[in-house]
């Protein structure tokens, strides 16, 4: 079984899947919940009362809330976004909703003032990027008996990255299709996939690290391929395992955000054992090769 | 194969009825069998987050200039008061934990009502002395003055500017407060005495201010604008004003438990309702429930034997870290339980890696017992660098979680540094002394059918 000899047709693959994802993204189209952008969300339902959207941001106006949006739930559940509100506003603003339009029951109310929201944002990256690092040296110690065990630690987070961005890839295009958001649900799943990328990896360049003793002789591409048709079965039991469980809670899970995390987990759980096996360790034949030397001549030169 | 079998199968039935006594019971005791006294208690009731059965969270932080230290004897003092306060609304379990430098995190579990326990903690009851020179407020004026002064709304133009004035201390410096009627009888002033500290500071400024006012405000309201008439050198001291008994009373023990060191606000609140709580949690048991009767059917299936004994060790998995959340009275919530599926699945892929080595093993042509010992021998560094790696990731996490008060993160991360640690032990020890003790009872001769080769 030759994985490695199509490894150009598999990064293209993810290419298309991250980039217009990414594009996305970065042009503001995903919108981002309270936990990172401050603000506050408030869920409510109404006793025997299914009022328009405008009806609840009209009160709000007269409270002098400003930025207002409603949203409507499967559950006939109302979903109010607005600036970070106060206790006491909270409270009158509730208390009208009372009068104005009826008997009103708070399913949830979260809300974040504008500093903390930035803070999680920009320390959660940095913890993450901290943790990234003592990775890649961990993984470099541990693979010091053979060659470039540098590189192994480097191809490990690569492999991280790529399913950090087909993450955000496909929360972007979910955002489109079903109105998802990037909210506290989704840090977890990415701290889960993060967590489970990283396992993944290590276990298949552990069998790259074991068969480069063994086999001295044999050319770098060859030891790669052989060791990925090594751990094959593994990586495929092991993601059924755990992906198992999460279609299951896929299919369990009924109200919208919790199937948003199940359908990101899932995703992102998939990409972290593809990554390994088609993102990392091609990588790491591809540095080997130096074969960026060849990407700009002409395709004649490169068959030759 | 495994060396002292019979030592190993008793470990694990000792940590099993260790695990099953915590997991079963609500509190633990043991009693001196002698005397009957008690010699350990312990309640190790199972802790649900709030996203599990609803509640209140908020963050409160330090309502200060950012370059103002705010010393970790504050930050305690703060929590302390805060707790007694929202104890004292008869709402159990509360937890209140202090997060990074100036920030509490409150945790109010199930409680119906929100708004009380928002109100109470909102009431900062920051007591100050403040100088307003020649100035006589009102009583319940507001006034602005220079201490845990953050806004600068003040300066919008068209509002009529306010003076600031200088607070001399705060309620910090209060040692002992009491009530007392005054001499004719009808009103009622409330006592105090200060610190020493409290003690040099009064004096000094009322040697210093004689026939000025002293402003006495509880959270920048002015409660009483005594006139110092002479100097107090003692530290002790009387408010005056227009007190019933009742007022009085009700002044004195907010003062007692309400001196806060620093001022706190609200930056954060989540409310989730009850029935949201209920779902996610119902859900969440189902598909768990679900989730492991698959992987048991499909491990046993498709690794026979081996994967028998695995499913025995993922079930003693459970037990123990079960009864390790209890035993440290970790909360579970919707994050952690996604930190728990990740550690099951490690535990897993640790059994599964081994299982895949033994068939190679044996494929190879090996003696049973030459290929039991390769396989956990081969197995071993893939499953301790990627443990490792996972161990790295959670303890920055939990760190970044336990400084910000994020408590999504540091949730996630206590579960999934734990459960990695526990699912070292069952895949390493237990299903290794469970194979052993299986192939050193039946015997296979047949590795087809006893090991789906």
């Amino acid at each position: 079984m030759n994985i490695l000899g199509k490894r150009y047709i598999l990064f293209g693959v993810s290419l298309l899947i991250i980039i217009p994802g990414l594009i996305l993204l970065f042009a503001g189209k995903v919108p981002m919940s309270v936990d990172f952008t401050g603000g506050s969300l408030l869920e409510v339902a109404f006793t025997n009362k299914t009022p328009q959207p405008s009806d609840i941001i009209a009160v709000y106006e007269e409270n002098k809330v400003s930025d207002t949006q409603v949203q409507t739930t499967e559950n006939g559940s109302f979903v109010i976004r607005s600036q970070f509100l106060e206790n006491d506003q909270r409270d009158s603003l509730l208390a009208a909703l009372n009068d104005k339009i009826g008997e009103v029951t708070v399913i949830r109310f979260d809300s974040v003032g504008p500093s903390i929201g930035e803070q999680v944002t920009s320390r959660g990256a940095l913890a993450v990027t901290v943790s990234s690092i003592l990775v890649v040296l961990f993984i470099a110690w541990s693979f010091r008996g053979i060659k470039n065990a540098f590189r192994y630690g480097i191809c490990a987070i690569l492999a991280m990255i790529h399913d950090v961005a087909i993450i955000f890839s496909v929360t972007a295009f979910g955002s489109l299709l079903f109105g998802w958001e990037i909210n506290s649900l989704f840090l977890t799943a990415l701290l889960t996939v993060i967590g489970f990328s990283m396992q993944d990896t290590i276990v298949v360049f552990d069998r790259i690290r074991e068969n480069s003793n063994i086999y001295r002789r044999l050319d770098f591409e060859t030891l790669v391929n052989h060791s990925i048709v090594q751990t094959l079965q593994r990586s495929i039991n092991t993601q059924l395992m755990t992906v198992e469980f999460l279609l299951l809670a896929l299919a369990m899970f009924g109200g919208v955000t919790l199937r948003e995390f199940a359908s990101i987990l899932l995703i992102g759980l998939l990409s972290g054992t593809y990554s390994s096996i088609f993102i990392a360790a091609p990588i790491l034949v591809l540095w080997e090769n130096r074969e960026w030397q060849n990407w700009f001549r002409k395709p004649k030169q490169s068959q030759a | 194969m495994a060396r002292n079998l019979t030592n190993r199968i008793l470990v694990i039935l000792l940590v099993l009825a260790l695990a099953l006594w915590i997991d079963l019971s609500n509190k633990l005791t043991l009693t001196n069998p002698f005397n009957d006294t008690t010699l350990f208690e312990r309640s190790v009731a199972p802790r649900l987050g709030l996203d599990l059965q609803g509640g209140l969270q908020v963050l409160l932080e330090a309502d200060l200039p950012a370059e103002k230290q705010v010393t970790r004897e504050e930050m305690e003092t703060a929590r302390n008061i805060v707790e007694n306060r929202t104890n004292a609304l008869g709402v159990s379990e509360n937890v209140l934990q202090i997060a990074g430098d100036r920030r509490i995190v409150g945790e109010f579990p199930g409680t119906a009502d929100a708004d009380a326990i928002l109100g109470i903690i909102q009431q900062t009851g920051l007591l100050e002395f403040v100088d307003t020179g020649d100035f006589r407020p009102e009583e319940g004026d507001i006034i602005q003055t220079d201490f845990g002064a953050t806004e600068t709304t003040s300066t919008t133009s068209g509002a009529a500017e306010q003076t600031v004035y200088h607070t001399i201390m705060t309620g910090k410096e209060l040692v002992n407060i009491g009530v007392s009627p005054n001499q004719f009888g009808s009103q009622y002033a409330i006592d105090f005495t200060l610190t020493p500290e409290g003690t040099k500071i009064f004096a000094d400024h009322t040697a210093a201010n004689v026939n000025k006012i002293l402003a006495i405000t509880l959270d920048k309201r002015v409660i009483s604008a005594p006139n110092i008439s002479n100097p107090i050198p003692d530290g002790s001291g009387q408010i005056t004003g227009s007190f019933t008994p009742d007022s009085a009373n009700a002044l004195a023990v907010q003062l007692r438990y309400g001196s806060l060191p620093i001022p706190l606000k609200v930056v954060e609140t989540r409310i989730i309702g009850p029935t949201l709580g209920e779902d996610s949690l119902r859900r969440s048991l189902v598909a768990g429930l679900v989730g492991i009767t698959i992987v048991i059917l499909f491990m046993g299936i498709y690794y026979r034997l081996p994967g028998i004994t695995a499913d025995i060790s993922i079930l003693l998995y459970a037990a123990i870290l079960f009864a390790i959340f209890k035993l440290l009275g970790v909360t579970l919530t919707l994050p952690g339980i996604a930190g728990i599926m990740l550690s099951t699945g490690s535990a897993l892929d640790a059994n599964i890696l081994v299982f895949e080595r033994l068939k190679e093993e044996l494929r190879n042509g090996r003696t049973l017992v030459q290929a039991f010992d390769q396989a956990w021998l081969r197995a071993w560094p893939s499953i301790r660098d990627s443990n490792i790696a996972a161990l790295i990731t959670s303890a920055i996490l939990f760190w970044f979680g336990n400084t910000f008060g994020a408590t999504i993160v540091k949730g996630f991360s206590l579960t999934l540094a734990i459960g990695v640690i526990v699912s070292l032990f069952s895949s390493l020890y237990i299903t290794r002394t469970l194979l052993a003790l299986a192939l050193d009872t039946f015997k296979p001769k047949n590795l087809e059918r006893w090991f789906g080769i």
